[in-house]
């Protein structure tokens, strides 16, 4: 099980938008984030779902694991939902029973709250389904860069932070082997991990994080030899095997959102705000 | 024509002690070695003996106490040559999942020359280049977690090659693997020496692995013991078991005949060697 564990969730296929450059999606996306919130009608927020849809299945990613992402946000949504039903206020009254009277602006604003929830969803997922996490935090790399000049005099750099993004990303099924492993040495040492309440529970973790953060350590140590012996100096003169290049597919991603984003803002102008 | 790649003059090194704890004995007492380019050197000894410490003053990990390392002439000692020298000596460590920093196969091996600023073209080519030659190429897309310890030793060795450095050391690159994956392994150390000609130093306690190189450094308590080809070194076999280190079993299985009075003919050091000289017995009817 632990073998199979897949860092970040990259599904690979071959689209468009796995393609695209990782700066061209994570700039859309944070777009997308923006324009989803100004809709105030059915008709922008119809195309933004349009456009979410459309997104979707031009990645080539299954639908099914888009749902099975949703999956444990939907009671949630459901709660958000039901609860603004009965606490927005104005609009006309469609129903009033005993004290409870429901509006018509109550139930626009639930069927909105959930539908950008579940395009926010969709459309941040897709970002990790079609970009692999190193290319991912190379993008923020890129992207953050001018960032540097405020950071410079902190002797901090954008690149170390993403170094440091990459590395967690790393080790993160090394040290989901090595906790099974000290998990199993300590079993056979007579730990019991499985019953007692949650406080019993919790100390019993005790006997496997100590020996976890100690080999962290212990690794780092060995790391920071490995990197040093590669010639490793920080994010100066530094170059890069994979050159990321804006394509005639990022131009025309870019565009087509753009455009559509356009359309959602005037649509949202054209028509009256239902919120 | 001998060129020398690495020298140790008079070489000493202490590790350093805790404040309040009292001196450490030194872990190398006054070495004297050279390398010279194109070897391949097998330094053996047991735990504790100073052989990792030997493979560390290398690469400017550690600077002696007193004396002197240098790598073709630059001083492990002079700071600002330290990354002069590791673009000449790489280093393999024991574990392979400490020293793979991507979550890519092809992206841990060009971390190097990423690092030394390399051309992305050329960065590419020679990222192809030094996985076709661990044999790693067909999997240059997979992560590091979904490869066996053998391979992923083999990619960290690419990580290497692909810095063009003159020479290796490798720091008991096989401790940590499967037999499979160290025969793998020490393949791949014996084709960078004789294909590509770079000098390569090996630490290890495996004997059977020491024999392969052309000549044997055997280290114990901070000195060095022998220094000779490994039909010399093995030679000796007495002297070898009493600092605790074993013989190959080939030579094991000469010696202990010979106790008995049966004698095989050489220096025998390898399996096929002994299965030939124990025909040989057969055919004279001596057994």
């Amino acid at each position: 099980m632990i073998k199979d564990i897949t860092i970040g969730q990259y599904y690979k296929a071959d689209s468009v938008l796995h393609k695209c450059d990782p700066r061209t999606k994570l700039i859309l996306t944070i777009a997308f984030i923006v324009v989803i919130f100004l809709c105030k009608n059915f008709f922008s927020l119809g195309l933004m779902a349009a456009l979410t849809v459309v997104s979707m299945l031009i990645s080539k990613v299954p639908v099914k694991m888009f749902l099975k992402s949703m999956k444990p946000i939907i009671p949630l949504v459901l709660l958000t939902a039901i609860l603004n039903v009965f606490y927005t206020t104005g609009g006309e009254v469609l129903l009033s029973i005993w004290k409870i009277t429901i509006r018509d602006k109550a139930i626009f604003t639930a069927i909105f709250i959930a539908i950008r929830i579940f395009c926010l969803i969709i459309i941040s997922s897709l970002l990790t389904y079609t970009t692999t996490p190193t290319m991912l935090t190379d993008g923020i790399e890129k992207l953050l860069k001018p960032l540097d000049f405020i950071l410079k005099p902190f002797n901090f750099r954008v690149h170390t932070l993403a170094m440091m993004m990459t590395l967690a990303l790393r080790f993160i099924p090394t040290l989901i082997e090595e906790i099974d492993k000290i998990m199993n040495a300590q079993k056979a040492r007579g730990a019991d991990l499985e019953s007692g309440g949650i406080i019993e529970r919790a100390k019993a973790l005790i006997p496997i994080i100590i020996p976890l953060f100690v080999s962290s350590f212990r690794r780092a140590y060995e790391l920071a030899f490995a990197m040093d012996c590669r010639c490793y100096t920080g994010g100066d003169g530094r170059t890069r095997m994979k050159r990321m290049k804006f394509s005639l597919c990022d131009l025309f991603v870019f565009l087509s959102f753009i455009i559509i984003f356009a359309g959602i803002v005037f649509l949202n102008i054209k028509f009256d705000a239902v919120i | 024509m001998t060129e020398e790649f690495i020298k140790f003059e008079n070489v000493s090194f202490r590790y350093e002690n805790a404040e309040d704890e009292p001196e450490l004995p030194l872990a190398l007492k006054n070495i004297n070695l050279t390398v010279n380019k194109g070897e391949l050197v097998a330094v053996l000894g047991h735990n504790g003996s100073g052989k990792s410490t030997l493979a560390k003053l290398t690469n400017a990990i550690l600077v002696p106490e007193s004396g002197k390392v240098s790598v073709m002439g630059m001083d492990t000692a002079n700071e600002d040559l330290k990354y002069e020298i590791r673009r000449k000596v790489g280093m393999v460590f024991q574990n392979p999942d400490n020293q793979i920093v991507a979550t890519i196969v092809e992206d841990d091996v060009a971390f190097g020359p990423e690092n030394l600023g390399v051309e992305p073209d050329e960065i590419r080519i020679r990222v192809d280049e030094s996985l076709k030659a661990v044999e790693m190429y067909e999997m240059r897309q997979a992560e590091p977690h979904n490869l066996s310890g053998g391979q992923k030793q083999r990619v960290a060795i690419a990580g290497i090659l692909a810095m063009q450095t003159d020479g290796i050391v490798f720091d008991e690159p096989t401790a940590m693997l499967d037999p499979r994956g160290r025969q793998a392994v020490m393949d791949t150390i014996l084709k960078i020496n004789k294909e590509q000609g770079k000098t390569v130093m090996f630490i290890t306690h495996f004997m059977d692995e020491a024999v392969l190189a052309d000549r044997v450094i055997v280290v114990n308590n901070g000195e060095i013991m022998t220094d000779g080809t490994p039909q010399e070194v093995f030679s000796d076999i007495g002297r070898l078991k009493k600092v605790g280190l074993d013989v190959p079993q080939a030579r094991e299985l000469q010696y202990r005949l010979k106790e008995n009075g049966i004698d095989l003919n050489g220096n025998i050091l390898f399996e096929d060697e002994c299965v030939k000289a124990i025909k040989e017995l057969f055919q004279k009817k001596v057994l």
